[in-house]
């Protein structure tokens, strides 16, 4: 991995942030006051603002400071996050995301606008302190906004740290162990070092320290130990020892207490220049090993033993002194083993419970960390394998049961076993693609604010079901028909404040975006309480653009679906944010190409409402495979309610064509596929076929009127729209185990054509573009 | 033998960052990504050193090495912070929580690793 690499993650990084920084602030916006809400916004920004700093982008680093230091008054309660405040900050969150693509992609972000959100931050953070505490002295937040000065990532320290931090001042290095030692004309210092317990506790260690500042230059240092107290009174965890060093260095004082940078507040350090050459004379005695300790205590034999013996020489004496003075550290050594073992039995019971509950903890965390970033492309990889695996297995499947191997029970029984790992690996497979819709419904909220400010309307977005999951190719093909559909509903849809007002309504329009799931499909909702559709004016539209004739009679329902017809644009002006030459009918067309379907509902003066219908998968599909007009067609399992073969009293005639079917007493309009899609030019007998019941995305039960079931499959699809064209009525074709091409039936088109709104119209509509 | 260093910071290109310029000094290196899986890999990996992050979800640093110092094992490992938390403040906080020391991001690899061997036999 080289800095490239990390630079690219960090960017992949910025983006969740960004994300997370907005859902953050759209929660606060919505009242959420949870302080863990704050500081995860707090976080996103500190986090870019670190990750920026360290490959010196400057402009990045500024905003994020300025930012940064605004949510740290809301952090710390001195700003109230309120919808003013949010506004900005979300604007803020806007540029910070523009900065950060700029910095990604190159290209500028417009100076001005950068510009006048840091006097916004600014003023709100100087603003709010100035208020709480006008008479306070040097308010935290009035500082001037950080020089955008560079910050050299790998030279010195950052000079963007204004915050009052002193980076740290001095330099390793020259420390290095070949360093020539100090000239001996090297000022010499005294330097008392005195450490209290607390270094220990916090991990410093006085040799490190006394290493450290003989690397200085030339040092003898001497160990005081006239603290250290009798072995019984002894804290283990006490600092007893204290030194005093003479050391030679051309680093000054300002060295040496560099040295102790980590530790000057858990000890006493005494630095003291000195005149001359005291090296023979040291202003402490050495302090030799005081058996003082261990007298009194009656224990020492060897002791008693030394006082008594005159005759025995020095050295002789000394050898008596190692040895207890081994022995001593033996019996500390023994006596703080035995009062930790005396603490882990104290705590061994509780602990026991404890540690259950710690595993459990334990799992939820591994749980909650175990992710992996997998490029798409190897999942796409293996998607793709694992799609040929399911057609694979769909054949040999078949050539079993053409070869008619009765009996031949451990084959059957071996397939079937192949056939549901192939199901388990698909759905794992799939299941790694599976995304919530989450970024895509987040990135919207910054479009109707966008266009929400530029044409002066007040909206609120709400969004619902944000965790809907759905394969990453829909999700990624979603946004920009999103985009402009939500461009659509607060440019045209809600009204300006003063209209609303005048309709006695909000003033602040509402657009909701929901997605759910609903057999086996995502369904997205997008509605608007605005002004619904002015049907006068779609009308006379099509009228203008010849799409109808003047004297089509033509249902409210059918009005409102000319808004998808290629060419029409309903926007007497074209305006800036929703006329860029893209209509409902592109918006259209590519959710068809998603294997989507979308449909309207608008109710003048109460606003509309888009319907999303989106496969939750592009890859495979549960279906029942069917034969109509001797035709094999797919239809997708999961629109099936259940399969039932009508009975001749059953059957219900209904004006000239239609007929019912009476099903657990309620009737049901029957749909003969053979017809819809022009298999045959009559439609068959409902008696001699099978009825499929379906439900639409509409809600509706249609009876679907197929020739036989040939049975369930899994199918893998293949769009029809990349290797041919779309067909109406039809959703995808697929390669059943016999190698032959199968048509996957669109149910939601075919009801929604029994309908009476024919597929021809619209191939008729399509065909026009 | 090489020395163990467990980095816990939630971002992660601070972590990429870490990961390349202590092992490049030749250091071992494990990682966690907040305070809560630090204390987790604290005690499958026994390092010689940490170095924290303050800022981070479900446990943030403070309270991180306020966990490690309460480690009867391991309470005595020094603890660098590594942050851009910079106010004296702040600062104080991770001293009185039982920091070894600090180092200001964005680091650079040099300080890192000078501060790495001060505070390590």
């Amino acid at each position: 991995m080289d800095m490239n690499e990390i630079k690219e993650i960090f960017f992949q990084e910025c983006e969740e942030q960004l994300a997370e920084l907005e859902s953050g602030l759209m929660k606060l916006n919505d009242g959420d006051r949870d302080p863990e809400t704050v500081n995860a916004v707090f976080r996103a920004v500190h986090s870019i603002k670190g990750g920026a700093g360290a490959f010196g982008l400057d402009d990045l680093v500024s905003f994020a400071h300025v930012f940064e230091t605004t949510l740290d008054c809301v952090r710390s309660n001195k700003l109230e996050p309120s919808q003013d405040v949010l506004k900005v900050m979300l604007r803020s969150a806007d540029v910070l995301a523009d900065l950060t693509n700029a910095a990604r992609d190159g290209g500028k972000v417009e100076e001005t606008r950068t510009r006048g959100l840091v006097k916004e931050l600014e003023a709100l953070a100087r603003g709010e302190v100035l208020a709480a505490s006008a008479a306070s002295a040097e308010p935290p937040a009035a500082k001037p906004a950080p020089a955008p000065a560079p910050v050299a990532a790998a030279a010195k320290p950052s000079p963007t740290d204004d915050s009052g931090f002193q980076p740290i001042p001095f330099s390793f290095d020259d420390f290095g162990g070949d360093e020539p030692a100090a000239a001996t004309s090297d000022p010499a210092f005294e330097v008392t070092f005195k450490p209290r317990a607390d270094l220990y506790a916090k991990g410093n260690e006085a040799a490190l320290l006394l290493r450290d500042l003989a690397r200085l230059g030339e040092m003898s240092v001497n160990c005081n130990m006239d603290a250290l107290p009798r072995f019984e009174d002894m804290n283990p965890e006490g600092a007893y020892f204290w030194w005093v060093a003479t050391v030679r260095t051309a680093k000054g004082e300002e060295g040496i207490r560099s040295v102790f940078e980590f530790a000057e507040w858990d000890c006493d350090i005494e630095v003291r220049g000195l005149e001359e050459n005291v090296e023979s004379d040291m202003p402490m005695t050495p302090v030799p090993f005081d058996l003082a300790i261990l007298d009194g205590d009656g224990s020492l034999a060897a002791d008693e033993q030394h006082h008594d013996d005159h005759d025995h020489d020095h050295d002789h004496d000394h050898a008596h002194v190692a040895a207890a003075a081994v022995e001593a550290v033996h019996t500390a050594q023994a006596a703080a083993s035995v009062t930790q073992a005396a603490r882990s039995a104290a705590t061994a019971a509780p602990s026991a419970a404890a540690a259950a509950a710690a595993q459990q903890a334990n799992n939820v965390a591994a749980q909650a960390g175990q992710t992996i970033r997998v490029d798409l492309d190897r999942v796409d990889r293996l998607i793709n394998l694992v799609g040929e695996l399911v057609i694979n297995q769909a054949m040999l499947s078949q050539s079993v049961v053409e070869s008619d191997n009765n009996g031949a029970s451990s084959i059957n029984m071996g397939l079937e076993e192949l056939q549901q790992l192939t199901r388990e690996i698909q759905d794992s497979v799939m299941a790694i693609r599976a995304q919530p819709v989450k970024p895509v419904f987040q990135r919207m909220s910054r479009i109707v604010r966008e266009v929400a400010d530029m044409t002066g309307k007040q909206i609120r977005l709400i969004t619902e079901g944000e965790n809907t999951e759905v394969d990453k190719t829909v999700i990624d093909k979603l946004a920009e028909p999103l985009t402009h559909m939500i461009r659509n509903a607060v440019d045209h849809g809600v009204e300006t404040p003063e209209k609303r007002e005048a309709a006695g309504k909000n003033p602040e329009g509402t657009v909701r975006l929901s997605a759910k799931h609903r057999s086996g499909r995502i369904i997205i909702e997008l509605s608007d309480d605005g002004a619904g559709i002015n049907r006068e004016r779609v009308r006379q539209k099509a009228i203008d653009n010849d799409l109808i004739t003047a004297d089509a009679n033509l249902s409210d329902e059918e009005i409102d679906n000319l808004i998808f017809a290629p060419g029409f644009s309903t926007a007497e002006k074209l305006s800036d944010i929703s006329g860029r030459g893209v209509g409902m009918d592109v918006v259209k067309r590519s959710i068809q190409a998603l294997g989507g379907r979308i449909s309207i509902q608008s109710r003048p003066g109460h606003g509309s409402t888009f319907t999303l219908s989106l496969p939750l998968t592009l890859a495979v599909l549960d279906g029942m495979v069917v034969t109509v007009a001797n035709q094999t067609l797919v239809v997708p399992l999961t629109a099936i309610v259940e399969t039932l073969q009508p009975e001749a009293d059953e059957i219900h005639s209904f004006g000239p064509s239609q007929r019912l079917i009476s099903i657990r007493n309620s009737f049901c309009p029957l749909v003969d596929v053979g017809r819809i899609l022009d298999f045959r030019p009559v439609a068959a007998d409902p008696v001699e076929g099978v009825a499929l019941l379906v439900e639409s995305e509409g809600g509706g039960q249609r009876a679907l009127m197929v020739d036989a079931i040939q049975g369930q499959r899994q199918v893998v699809i293949k769009s029809l729209e990349a290797n041919y064209t779309h067909v109406p009525g039809i959703a995808a074709a697929t390669i059943l185990g016999d190698g032959r091409v199968a048509l996957i039936l669109d149910v939601d088109a075919v009801v929604a054509a029994s309908r009476g709104q024919s597929l021809k119209t619209e191939t008729a509509l399509a065909a026009a573009g | 033998m090489k020395k163990k260093v467990l980095t816990v910071d939630d971002s992660r290109t601070i972590r990429n960052m870490l990961l390349i310029t202590l092992n490049n000094a030749g250091f071992e290196t494990v990682q966690a990504e907040d305070g809560v899986e630090g204390l987790e890999v604290l005690e499958t990996s026994n390092p010689d050193v940490i170095v924290t992050d303050i800022n981070m979800p479900r446990l943030d640093g403070f309270g991180f090495i306020e966990g490690v110092r309460r480690n009867e094992k391991y309470r005595a490992i020094p603890i660098l912070v590594l942050t851009t938390e910079s106010d004296a403040e702040k600062k104080n906080r991770a001293r009185q929580a039982g920091a070894t020391g600090w180092i200001v991001k964005p680091f650079d690899p040099a300080k890192l690793i000078d501060a790495i061997e001060r505070v390590t036999a």
